[in-house]
């Protein structure tokens, strides 16, 4: 039940007394990737007073690409996500392009990139729906743990999961094809591409497209079953309403791969449109924070507190008017029809967008392999070297930038990279302050509370990512302290999934 | 399908410090697999992480090897055998090498054929450190027992090395 709010959602960003407050801890956050962690101050009475979303690891990124020769950077950023290393290969690869003076690469190249992102975005979504979020969403957030996994779906909708790995594997095979290798392989190099098809491997995913399409038609429709099941609570979980920012083609369309920026307001109207994305540092700045390691981007124009704003599918398929695969496209329209007259605001409509997204990238999978510019020869382009080169591409979790200046040597002298999730830094920590706010109201805590909050953040895919993964790291610990620090209560998920004191 | 018995997957970031350790032991037995010993007795395989598409590559082997650095491991490595097994993994991105199994039981309703994990020690993993010295010389000593394993592709023998 919710109850009257103690405060306003924005001041639970930073506590008057904070000392005077006890503190929980939720580390390291489940199924988000890398290192983050929630604290939730609360009162005597259980009450939230603060909640922050915070990034605990600083990645370094610039500081690894610094010095490298140009030429090596699509190989190179693949390192930096062993989660998204295609969609950083893209971007750098498009910012390369304009580093060796290339506007536009032949039809075979382009194509053959295009064909590598559309892979990699169905096997993420593919992921992150059926093995990451979808036990959440067919078992309720308040379900048994030892049901609300990977195996407790299996068990469950044994067909399901097993489409979930074999849509994943059918996304990794078009990166192989493309890359050459099933890893570290390269696609994009400097004005172009690597390698084309050959009519075998165009034949060997040919044979499987037609039923990737239709495990991605049933997707969707579970996606979107799912979230009308239980329409009023999904429309205001975790709820904000943000602007959302997106590439799109020209004419409106949904584009993943080039287009220009273009941003809705939150009331539904244009903000931005056609934005030439290599002009992304007159139009977006970042904040820092000294409590989290990851910036927060806004809106130049409207400043730090009005100008957040939303990335990824959900941004996506509220900015676009149309999209251009037929399937999609009726999805699309059903999903927009929750809310004619503005944007589809509801945090966990981005599980819905998402398999809109995923059934989109099927279908022009289908299209590119029954193009014959695929198995095309002329592959690279070159033109007069520049000394910048910026690439934005749409990744999985949202809009990507790479930007990178080099010098006579052609070494990266300087880069900046925006991540997708940083984009959403905000948006999350106001989702989670939303629920916190909801849940956090007096009552006894629980471990589903604490999953609600999981589950805000969960429906944005973060990627935290430092891909290292060694064995022996701890699982999930809450702890409950005292404002004086003295530990009073302590939560442990062990190896097993299991909860004890 | 016709696919070599024993499948070794070796996997980290290779730009991550001894994270790096997995897929460098891969390359390396690439590099000297194809002079030294037939391509068809086993395959090589290197990722960032174990994914649930892995599931499909353990498909009709006889013998299953997994390769990651530790964090708690003893120097030079550790050998054991793996048993499915449903862990904290299996709400991240990355699996352990037991949950995977333990999808691949479910997925394909049948049991994983033996598997085993080798352990090698790391002590740095940031992004862009190279591998260290340490690591470096147990995955020589970690080379070495993997071809002791693939001499004799036997379940009793990998049982006996445990």
């Amino acid at each position: 039940m919710i109850e009257q709010r103690p405060v306003t959602i924005e001041q639970l960003e930073t506590a008057a007394q904070p000392e005077k407050l006890r503190r929980i801890a939720i580390e390291p956050l489940t199924r988000v990737e890398g290192h983050g962690k929630v604290t939730l101050l609360l009162d005597d009475e259980n009450r939230i007073q603060q909640a922050r979303l915070h990034i605990v690891e600083f990645r370094g990124f610039e500081k690894f690409i610094q010095g490298r020769p140009y030429w090596e950077l699509p190989v190179l950023v693949q390192r930096l996500c062993g989660i998204c290393p295609v969609s950083h290969h893209l971007a750098a690869g498009k910012a390369i392009d304009q580093l060796v003076g290339v506007e536009q690469l032949t039809p075979t190249a382009e194509k053959v990139r295009r064909l590598m992102h559309y892979g990699q975005m169905l096997q993420s979504h593919a992921l992150h729906f059926f093995h990451l979020s979808s036990p959440d969403l067919l078992f309720g957030f308040d379900s048994e743990i030892s049901q609300r996994n990977i195996v407790g779906l299996i068990n469950a909708h044994p067909d399901l999961a097993k489409q979930g790995v074999l849509l994943r594997k059918f996304g990794q095979e078009v990166i192989r094809v493309t890359a050459g290798k099933r890893i570290h392989g390269t696609c994009a190099i400097p004005g172009g591409v690597n390698k084309a098809l050959d009519s075998s491997e165009r034949d060997y995913l040919q044979q499987d497209i037609h039923q990737i399409i239709t495990w991605g038609q049933g997707a969707l429709e579970l996606a979107r079953k799912l979230f009308m099941e239980a329409l009023e609570t999904n429309q205001q979980f975790a709820r904000i309403d943000t602007h959302m920012m997106s590439l799109c083609q020209d004419d409106g369309a949904l584009e993943l791969y080039h287009g220009g920026l273009r941003v809705t307001a939150s009331d539904g109207s244009r903000m931005m449109d056609k934005i030439d994305y290599r002009e992304y540092d007159q139009h977006i700045r970042e904040e820092v924070k000294s409590w989290s390691y990851m910036k927060f981007p806004y809106l130049q124009h409207l400043g730090p507190e009005k100008g957040s704003y939303r990335v990824g599918p959900l941004a996506r398929i509220n900015n676009c008017d149309t999209i251009d695969t037929p399937l999609a496209e009726a999805g699309r329209i059903e999903f927009r029809s929750l809310n004619n007259q503005g944007l589809v605001q509801s945090t966990l409509a981005y599980h819905w967008a998402r398999m809109i997204e995923l059934l989109h990238c099927a279908e022009k999978i289908e299209q590119l392999l029954d193009d014959p510019d695929l198995l095309g020869t002329d592959l690279k382009l070159s033109g007069e070297m520049r000394q910048r080169g910026i690439g934005v591409i749409e990744a999985p979790r949202g809009t990507l930038i790479h930007d990178y200046e080099i010098d006579d040597d052609g070494l990266v002298s300087r880069a900046n990279l925006i991540v997708s999730t940083t984009h959403n830094n905000r948006a999350m920590n106001e989702s989670v302050r939303t629920v916190a706010a909801d849940l956090f109201n007096g009552q006894e805590i629980t471990e589903g509370m604490l999953n609600h909050i999981e589950v805000a953040i969960r429906a944005y895919d973060p990627c935290l990512s430092c891909a290292t993964h060694a064995l022996g790291k701890m699982p999930l610990v809450i702890e409950l302290q005292q404002p004086d620090g003295q530990i009073v209560d302590r939560l442990i998920k062990d190896t097993q999934g299991e909860l004890k004191r | 399908m016709n696919r070599p018995p024993i499948v070794i997957i070796g996997y980290g970031n290779p730009s991550r410090g001894d994270d790096a350790v997995g897929p460098l032991l891969i390359e390396e037995l690439e590099q000297e697999e194809r002079a030294i010993h037939s391509p068809s007795d086993y395959e090589l395989i290197t990722d960032f992480q174990l994914q649930i598409e892995h599931v499909t590559d353990l498909e009709e082997r006889n013998l299953l090897l997994f390769i990651d650095a530790s964090l708690s491991a003893k120097p030079p490595f550790e050998f054991s055998r793996l048993t499915p097994e449903q862990d904290h993994s299996y709400t991240s991105h990355s699996l352990t090498p037991a949950t995977l199994l333990s999808i691949f039981e479910t997925v394909f309703k049948q049991p994983s054929a033996p598997a085993y994990l080798l352990k090698i020690p790391g002590y740095q993993f940031d992004l862009g450190m190279p591998l260290s010295q340490k690591s470096s010389h147990h995955l020589k000593q970690a080379k070495h027992f993997i071809y002791t394993l693939i001499k004799d592709p036997r379940q009793e023998a990998w049982e006996h090395q445990l």
